[in-house]
């Protein structure tokens, strides 16, 4: 078989790719778990697990720039390397919203939490499940999967939707809650985003096998939505 | 509902530029032997056209068909049509010399004749009765300038083409085929016998000249094809050992998202 | 540093096999040297033997005068030489323009039965004897001529040179690379122009030496001479070229004086001296050889200072 190097250094990038991945999907359940415990010092690993994130992002773009200079990608294989250059960026954002989440954490230091955490952890499994079976379909360039995993960002919306009203109440029978509200409201917000950006590297597999580059946008339920407001 | 934003698209764009030459339905014959099977291509005017393929897939023999130069093989017999500017030249009636004329040829290993610079230049025209000196002298640094070879030879024009480095005689071989004012260029691997800075130097002399000639250039070399050329033809032999063309599209798509599996494996080095 | 398996049996056995591989050497350059020589001395001996019997007999009377009678002093072979130049001249005119054509037409058309033809033939005629050749020329020139003449004699010596001139310019042709015809045709010239303008400069080196080979051949020739120039020691161009002037004759009845003679050659002159009984005569022999053998180095090393100068004007 030709290229046999090649191929096996293209399998090593996506064999650490799936490790960043799964970095990432720690790093979040755990920020939010921390953030349900008031575990101060767990949100302190967070954040220095985030350094490592950091770190191994940029080891694969290396990797990449060697890849891309020294074996003349044409083809699926040039797509494949661009777009794991686009897909380490995302999880490398979505890394930061966890180490946001830790912030948080930190900085409401002994207040307790405005309310028991329920919807907030859903959303963050849900986010994380999305990004695993993603990553999973990336891998195998499964794009049946792949097209099928950006509609159930409608459900992290939806619980989004409810985190904010919740809040909204709480504010407005007391506003001196404005404050942890407006934690609370970021940690669901960047939990939200993390949801946005599995969509992302779903069309990065979509491109990958076809060559086309599209948004899958498969609803219109968007929380940005004007009429959705009351 | 889904929101297309097309990269690239399936079939060429249509370009604004006109047909120069086309091939259509061409079977190259050697005796019984069917080297080339059922061709079809269209070269555009100013473009730069690339065929590529494995060894052994006909790409030389295509390009010689479109200056008929076939012809100088005994058992070689072309069927199918050739055409340039609307008209068909695989026909018997056709001046051949007027065809070579107009489709000039540039080959892969430098070949001055073992004459001056000057008087290699001026073989062309001195063939078609130019004979005054100061029209030759025009004609000849006209070619000279046009291959970017001028300022390095305008002081040696009496000395042997040979003296030259093999950048140089390649450019002195090209100043001569563009010396008789062909419409068309024909390169066949016309780097691969150079270093890599007059590869470069040459694929530079490419972009200066298409925008007064169609070029149509073989080449091995996968990275010079997706430099250098605006479409690319891929070509395979089939199981009767014929070539034939496997796929034809803009260099982008050729290189970026080739519809036709061949063409894939052979342009990431899969092929083998 | 380790060593491996095989360096450590290289060196088991050092010791034995460089001693057997330097006797070896000296041995065998010994033998290539001894056999070298051997096979230089047969040379070496002819001309210095040929410069010793010769050398006492060249003086300049020997270069510029014809023969005398026996007994009279200051005799030359002058006839003798221009004759050998006359002959290889008429020799060249006849051999060179077929011979040339025909290399031409059989590296272009090898397979036709006319170039099948062409290439049989030349190689039955190199191995014709030149005597043959001789009497080939007798019967068809001579006789009908009813007089022996020197263009009979070159006549003899063009179909000598015939084969070896067809043989290396076809030779010479095939080596030029065929994209060189194909440039040519590329830019649309003709066959023909192809052949006269690229071909034939690019291959004109090693036709030159061609040419030389087989004048070289030729002036050393005698069988062929004796049934068609037979020899003529009055022959002198001075006197035919000033008379003819003198004369006011025609341009065609002086070149007619030139080749209509019987000519002498300096083998001819070799032979014929040789056969003598007078000592003189023998000894002028010797002093032809010398002269024969000094001309022919003259022309080999021409050829060789023209294809020098030719291939560097060629690099730049």
């Amino acid at each position: 078989m030709l290229r046999k190097t090649f191929e096996t250094e293209i399998k090593q990038v996506k064999d650490d790719v799936l490790i960043l991945g799964s970095m990432v999907e720690e790093s979040i359940l755990n920020s939010v778990e921390a953030l349900k415990k008031r575990d101060l010092k767990a949100a302190q690993k967070i954040l220095e697990g985030d350094r490592a994130i950091n770190k191994k992002r940029f080891e694969i773009e290396s990797q990449l720039m060697i890849l891309i200079a020294t074996q003349q990608p044409m083809a699926h294989d040039l797509r494949l390397l661009a777009s794991i250059l686009e897909i380490i960026s995302e999880l490398e954002r979505m890394g930061d919203y966890a180490k946001g989440i830790a912030n948080i954490n930190i900085r409401m230091g002994d207040e307790p939490l405005l309310k028991p955490l329920i919807d907030i952890p859903r959303m963050a499994e849900k986010g994380v499940d999305m990004l695993h079976r993603a990553l999973t379909a990336f891998i195998n360039e499964d794009i049946e999967t792949a097209r099928k995993i950006p509609v159930e960002d409608d459900e992290v919306d939806a619980l989004y939707n409810q985190v904010y009203h919740e809040l909204m109440l709480f504010v407005i029978q007391d506003p001196k809650t404005i404050e942890r509200a407006n934690w609370l409201l970021w940690v669901a917000h960047n939990l939200e985003r993390v949801a946005d950006r599995v969509t992302n590297i779903c069309e990065r597999t979509v491109f990958i096998v076809t060559g086309e580059l599209t948004e899958i946008t498969d609803t219109d339920n968007e929380f940005w939505h004007p009429h959705k407001h009351e | 509902m889904q929101t297309n934003i097309a990269i690239s698209k399936n079939e060429a764009k249509s370009t604004t530029s006109s047909p120069k030459m086309g091939i259509k339905n061409l079977s190259v014959f050697y005796g019984k032997f069917r080297a080339l099977a059922e061709i079809n291509i269209t070269v555009q005017s100013n473009k730069i056209t690339a065929i590529i393929g494995p060894s052994g897939c006909g790409k030389s023999t295509l390009l010689r068909s479109f200056n008929r130069m076939n012809d100088l093989t005994a058992s070689a017999r072309m069927e199918g049509e050739i055409i340039l500017d609307g008209e068909n030249i695989n026909t018997p009636g056709v001046d051949v010399v007027d065809v070579r004329r107009r489709v000039g040829m540039v080959f892969q290993r430098p070949n001055p004749f073992p004459k001056s610079i000057y008087d290699n230049v001026a073989f062309g025209p001195r063939l078609y009765g130019i004979r005054s000196k100061n029209d030759l002298n025009e004609i000849v640094e006209k070619s000279l300038r046009q291959s970017a070879l001028w300022d390095e030879v305008k002081d040696k024009l009496h000395q042997s083409g040979l003296s030259l480095s093999g950048g140089q005689q390649q450019r002195l071989c090209i100043a001569r085929a563009l010396a008789v004012e062909p419409e068309v260029i024909l390169m066949d691997e016309p780097a691969s016998a150079l270093d890599p800075i007059s590869t470069l130097r040459i694929e530079e002399l490419m972009h200066d000249l298409v925008k007064d000639y169609t070029i149509i250039i073989v080449t091995h070399n996968m990275q010079q094809a997706a430099r250098v050329s605006d479409f690319t033809a891929m070509m395979m032999i089939d199981d009767q050992r014929a070539g034939r063309m496997i796929e034809f599209n803009e260099t982008q798509i050729i290189f970026t998202n080739p519809k036709d599996k061949r063409t894939e494996d052979y342009v990431t080095g899969r092929f083998g | 540093m380790t060593t491996t398996r095989f360096q450590e049996l290289i060196a088991k056995n050092e010791a034995a096999h460089s001693r057997r591989r330097r006797i070896t050497n000296a041995v065998m350059l010994t033998v290539t040297g001894l056999l070298t020589l051997l096979a230089l001395i047969p040379l070496f001996w002819i001309i210095g033997y040929v410069i010793y019997r010769g050398g006492s007999t060249i003086n300049l009377d020997f270069f510029t005068q014809l023969a005398r009678p026996l007994g009279m002093a200051g005799g030359g072979v002058l006839f003798s030489i221009e004759g050998t130049a006359v002959l290889t001249v008429l020799a060249c005119l006849f051999a060179i323009p077929p011979g040339v054509l025909a290399a031409f037409y059989v590296a272009r058309n090898p397979n036709t039965p006319l170039g099948v033809a062409l290439r049989f033939g030349t190689d039955v005629l190199a191995g014709v004897p030149s005597i043959v050749m001789g009497l080939f020329i007798y019967a068809l020139v001579v006789v009908p001529a009813k007089h022996y003449s020197a263009w009979a004699g070159g006549l003899a010596l063009a179909i000598l040179m015939l084969p070896i001139i067809v043989r290396t310019t076809e030779e010479m042709l095939k080596l030029v690379p065929h994209t060189m015809r194909e440039a040519s045709l590329g830019l649309g010239a003709p066959e023909w122009k192809t052949s006269l303008s690229v071909m034939f400069p690019a291959a004109l080196n090693g036709i030159i030496t061609g040419f030389l080979l087989a004048i070289a051949r030729s002036v050393g020739e005698t069988a062929p001479l004796l049934f068609t120039a037979l020899g003529n020691e009055q022959y002198d161009l001075g006197t035919i070229i000033g008379g003819g002037i003198k004369y006011h004759q025609s341009l065609s009845a002086i070149i007619g004086r030139i080749v209509n003679q019987p000519v002498d050659s300096l083998p001819l002159t070799l032979w014929k001296y040789s056969q003598q009984p007078y000592p003189e005569r023998i000894d002028e022999s010797w002093g032809v050889a010398l002269v024969l053998m000094i001309f022919v180095l003259l022309i080999e090393i021409l050829a060789r200072l023209y294809v020098e100068s030719r291939k560097r004007a060629l690099q730049g």
